[in-house]
């Protein structure tokens, strides 16, 4: 803070001794308390190691290389016992965002769509909305998981009695959800070219609709068009190769099914779990945001002959983001540390297989969880600062 | 797992701030306590679990029951921490407990890496694994496929994955902290098989729905010495616990149990005088009375008494002596003389 007056240096009277220098007073401070600080990091580490080494407990991340020794139920880059540690905590570190991302966008949809339910006039609506975000809020997470785990997931039938869906192409019993899995085959490539290409075409087309509304005034419906790029474009395309990827079906050999892709229920559980609890806040801070948005806009966008569903999504939404983004934000963060309780029903996530799994094989506590709370930090720091600029987008510009 | 991050955290300020850990002290400041704290599991029957009066009992409840005596003359002079497989270690390293006795392996990366000291194999033991009885498997070489419910930072998570992979079978480990969770898995049929030590599975079977709808296997996949363990560093603590083991042995094999064992102070035959302490200074030689093992004995009874008592074929677990027997009894249960 001090350094802010440095520019103001050059119209000060020169001091008679640096001594009372505020500025100079201010680093020197600083550099003192960093020094201070830096002493005892390091001398802290050191004696950590001593001891370490006195007790006669390995210690050092040297381990991280050692051959890992474990199998690990779900993972998303390939992985044997013959990995490494370290490959081990990519696994567990890899399965802990793929959870959160998809709470975090499940949780969001379904925040948003009961936290404007709760706005409704329809009484019927209103209520449900109010009796999910009241229950869903109110009960501990961890029980919660455990009754999506054990409760709901775990009397679905065995593999031989699974309940068959859609022709018996999807089914479900107590090993997971198990979905046939298309093997592409030639001319596949040419469909995953036309859903780039759609994505494309979309961000374009809707820069174009953007300006051209700002100098004109002229509106494009541009999210039907958009749906139309992304989703359209790829099928049409599907269909005029003839649909060149062959379903595997999951088949019943031996103990399980063979074949098809598997959601096991741990990762289920979790994700019911998170994305209903984490939904209940967000639908409340939706609430919060809209009714914080006065009437009054309304009333003067309604004035000005403005539909009521483009009022909401042009005047009410927008002014509502400012307030609910960065209490969103803690949700997300919430979510993402909240995901460590998969331990609970079995999920292999960071910390069940990192600082769970590995700290126990290796014994060294202390060098795998500092590792894990950095990560934790760091999803969390990441998080926050895309969050941090996403509303700096959003933020009131002034014209 | 918040205690093993607290156990972990703890530890580390502990041991970042410059305060000694606990070394050479451990029998004065268990003397000082007036009692043993000692980590056991979070229950196995027969090894170690609570009676329906909450009082905790077991195999290996009683080493440390006999350890107590040992010290205080009291068996009751002990408090049991119950913990995961995860947290057995941090437990044992940041002195939460003096000493460690849940079915825990002997392996040589524990004895060497983790600052502790195998003090004996109360248990001689191998890794087994339970299926249904309807999937009408036989042996474990048609698991092939099979999903696997075992428990973390576990010997027997190591030893699973080798066996598969040496026979050329798939699996699909499903992997929990708590013995409580597997044991619910199974039981939902979650999984297939159930693998961890034969012992621990027949203290599990007891546990399910129906115990009569399972079976083990007979394939034992790898060997399991299970024994407490202390800290190292300290000398004496590690004599005493392992004397105490020996103490436990050699009364067996001498006929000296907690019925006779006042009577054998008046005994002729010298190895049991120097047992019972009417001879020599060997209790003063490790910091404690010379009827320290006539304590440990008379309270809890010889390792024959103990193991018949907790897991032997009169007991629900029904598990024959085999390998635990004495050495004269074609076992491997084997006491250094106290001499
Ligand atoms: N002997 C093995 C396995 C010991 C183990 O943890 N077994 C489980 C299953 S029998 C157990 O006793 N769990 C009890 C608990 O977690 O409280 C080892 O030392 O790693």
């Amino acid at each position: 803070m001090a350094v802010t007056t440095l520019d103001s240096d050059a119209s000060q009277p020169a001091r008679a001794s640096l001594l009372y220098d505020p500025v100079i007073r201010g680093i020197v401070f600083q550099v003192l308390l960093a020094l201070l600080i830096l002493y005892l990091v390091v001398s802290g580490i050191a004696n950590a190691a001593a001891n370490l080494a006195n007790a006669g407990i390995a210690s050092g991340f040297g381990f991280l290389g050692e051959r890992a020794g474990f199998d690990i139920g779900q993972t998303l880059i390939p992985y044997t016992s013959d990995s490494s540690y370290q490959r081990a905590f990519f696994v567990g570190l890899l399965n802990t965002i793929f959870v959160a991302a998809i709470g975090i966008a499940c949780a969001t949809v379904l925040g948003f769509i009961v936290g404007i339910a709760r706005l409704s006039k329809n009484f019927l609506v209103r209520k449900v909305a109010s009796v999910y975000v009241e229950t869903l809020r109110n009960i501990p997470l961890l029980l919660q998981l455990l009754f999506w785990y054990k409760a709901v997931l775990s009397t679905l039938p065995a593999p031989r009695g699974s309940l068959e869906l859609f022709n018996a192409s999807v089914l479900l019993n107590n090993r997971g959800l198990i979905i046939p899995q298309w093997l592409p085959e030639a001319g596949a490539g040419i469909v995953y070219a036309s859903i780039a290409i759609g994505i494309g075409a979309a961000i374009v087309i809707a820069r174009w609709a953007k300006r051209r509304q700002m100098a004109t005034g002229q509106a494009f419906p541009t999210i039907r068009m958009a749906l139309g790029l992304v989703i359209g474009l790829p099928l049409v395309v599907l269909f005029l190769m003839g649909t060149p990827f062959t379903p595997q079906y999951p088949e019943l050999k031996g103990f399980n099914f063979v074949g098809g892709s598997t959601l096991r229920p741990e990762f289920m559980a979790l994700l019911l779990g998170l994305s209903l609890y984490t939904a209940a806040f967000i639908a409340e801070i939706v609430r919060a945001g809209i009714l914080a948005v006065s009437k009054g806009q309304t009333e003067a966008a309604y004035s000005l002959g403005i539909r009521p569903n483009t009022t909401m999504r042009l005047v009410i939404i927008p002014q509502a983001l400012r307030v609910i983004i960065p209490p969103l934000t803690s949700q997300y963060l919430n979510l993402t540390k909240n995901s460590s309780l998969a331990i609970a029903v079995g999920y292999p996530d960071l910390v069940s297989v990192f600082s769970g799994t590995v700290a126990n094989q290796t014994g060294q506590a202390v060098e795998v969880i500092s590792i894990t709370m950095l990560v934790y930090l760091s999803l969390s720091l990441l998080t926050s600062a895309f969050m941090n600029w996403f509303n700096s987008r959003v933020a009131l510009v002034e014209r | 797992m918040t205690k093993i991050i607290l156990s972990a955290a703890a530890g580390a300020v502990a041991l970042g701030l410059g305060a000694q850990v606990a070394s050479a002290q451990t029998l004065e400041s268990v003397q000082e306590n007036g009692y043993v704290q000692c980590g056991v599991s979070t229950g196995l029957a027969g090894f170690s679990n609570t009676d329906d009066a909450g009082d905790w009992t077991g195999l290996d409840v009683d080493y440390c029951r006999a350890l107590a005596a040992a010290i205080f003359d009291d068996p009751e002079a002990v408090r049991f921490t119950p913990l995961s497989a995860v947290e057995r270690f941090t437990a044992l390293q940041s002195g939460e407990i003096d000493v460690l006795s849940r079915n825990t392996t002997w392996t040589m990366s524990r004895d060497t890496d983790l600052g502790l000291n195998f003090v004996g194999v109360t248990f001689y033991d191998g890794q087994g694994f339970m299926v249904p009885k309807e999937l009408e498997v036989t042996s474990a070489l048609q698991l092939s496929g099979a999903s696997v419910c075992v428990q973390s930072g576990t010997t027997t998570e190591l030893n699973l994955t080798d066996y598969f992979n040496a026979n050329n079978m798939d699996y699909n480990p499903v992997v929990f902290e708590g013995l409580e969770e597997v044991n619910a898995a199974y039981n939902a049929g979650r999984c297939d098989v159930y693998t961890t030590d034969s012992s621990g599975l027949a203290s599990i079977r007891l546990q399910l729905d129906n115990p009569d709808d399972h079976m083990i296997l007979p394939e034992l996949i790898s060997k399991e010495p299970l024994g407490p363990s202390v800290r190292q560093g300290d000398e004496q603590w590690f004599d005493i616990a392992k004397w105490v083991y020996y103490a436990l042995v050699s009364a067996e094999e001498l006929g000296v149990n907690s019925e006779n064992v006042e009577e054998m102070t008046e005994s002729e035959n010298p190895d049991i005088r120097r047992l019972v302490g009417s001879e020599g200074t060997f209790g003063e030689d490790i910091g404690l009375e010379n009827d320290w093992a006539l304590k440990a004995i008379k309270h809890v009874g010889n390792y024959g008494e103990i193991f018949e008592r907790n897991v032997g074929p009169e007991t629900p677990l029904q598990i024959e002596r085999g390998l635990n027997a004495l050495y004269t009894d074609g076992g491997v249960q084997y006491a250094m003389p106290v001499r």
